[in-house]
């Protein structure tokens, strides 16, 4: 009973706050509803029992993605209220754009239908006496071995391509190297030179 | 669940105090402190002179390398606690299977640093 109600807590803050998140003027708000939305979603993982995943939900994209976005939005720098001048002009096409699409979807779902071999894979046996994250371990590092290594070369993957995407080293910024100011000694970093008096250098 | 969901307990109560301290600051400045606005109080202040131009500036793309460099190694880490939990079950097939993943990210991680992606000029 109290898990329903913490439930219909939880649905109904996440519903509210993903409305405004496409209806906040400013997107930076839209940014901060959308981490409101993934707190709520974790909240109803958890009810559900799947605490790894909410763990998951909150640790990477709480605490990345949404901190991604935040980066995002701020770095674009457009100016959203002149962005909404226009936005009378463009509702027909994006109406029909989003009414064709709705209408997809419907005869998609409305269509579909489940055979009960594919329920029933889905519902699948859950190991007593496990917690989700170990019986998510026993298999993910070695039946599924090689998914495993394939996530790992996507990561790779991004991690190159971000750098190759966006590093560019300013020209002639002067970085600090330490070996090489721990290398100087007298003989490489100063001179001396005789002056004669009234001559200067 | 009732079980998995009474380990949360101490959360929820913590939530609890702390929305319930939050709200009560903010309702008791709201309802005891003086307010009597003004244009001039509510500019922006800025060290006498009027203000130049709004604080929203342009981030530089560098956070966002920064940021993108961070989720990956996150990611990474999300990975390591189901593996930590079940190294016990999973044997030597799955601490190699860990050590090879975690061989690959090292290499990107090599790649970053000898790139100076993780320098800021």
């Amino acid at each position: 009973m109290i898990a329903g109600l913490f439930f219909y807590l939880f649905a109904a803050v996440a519903v509210a706050s993903a409305v405004m998140v496409i209806t906040a003027r400013n997107p930076v708000h839209s940014v901060l509803f959308l981490i409101l939305t993934f707190f709520n979603a974790a909240g109803i993982f958890i009810l559900l029992g799947a605490e790894f995943l909410a763990m998951i939900l909150v640790v990477v994209y709480v605490g990345a993605v949404a901190v991604l976005f935040l980066f995002v939005v701020m770095m674009l720098d457009v100016d959203f209220v002149e962005l909404r001048q226009g936005m009378l002009n463009y509702l027909p096409v994006g109406a029909t754009v989003g009414f064709i699409v709705l209408f997809e979807l419907v005869l998609v779902i409305g269509t579909w239908t489940l055979s009960p071999e594919a329920l029933q894979a889905a519902a699948a046996p859950v190991a007593t006496g496990l917690t989700n994250t170990e019986a998510l371990g026993q298999i993910l590092y070695t039946k599924y071995i090689f998914f495993f290594q394939i996530a790992g070369l996507i990561l790779l993957v991004a991690m190159i391509g971000a750098i190759v995407l966006t590093l560019r080293h300013k020209q002639g910024v002067k970085r600090q190297n330490i070996a090489d100011q721990n290398a100087r000694s007298p003989a490489t970093a100063i001179e001396i030179i005789k002056v004669k008096p009234g001559q200067g250098i | 669940m009732p079980e998995l969901l009474k380990d949360y307990l101490p959360i929820v109560i913590f939530m609890g105090v702390c929305a319930a301290i939050g709200i009560a600051l903010m309702a008791s400045s709201f309802i005891l402190a003086v307010r009597k606005p003004d244009p001039e109080k509510l500019s922006a202040y800025e060290c006498g002179f009027a203000a130049f131009d709004d604080a929203r500036m342009k981030f530089d793309v560098r956070f966002y390398l920064v940021s993108i460099l961070f989720i990956i190694f996150d990611l990474e880490v999300a990975f390591l606690f189901p593996w930590a939990i079940s190294l016990k079950e999973v044997g030597l097939l799955g601490f190699w299977s860990m050590m090879t993943f975690l061989g690959v990210l090292t290499i990107g991680f090599i790649y970053e640093w000898r790139k100076g992606a993780l320098e800021w000029d």
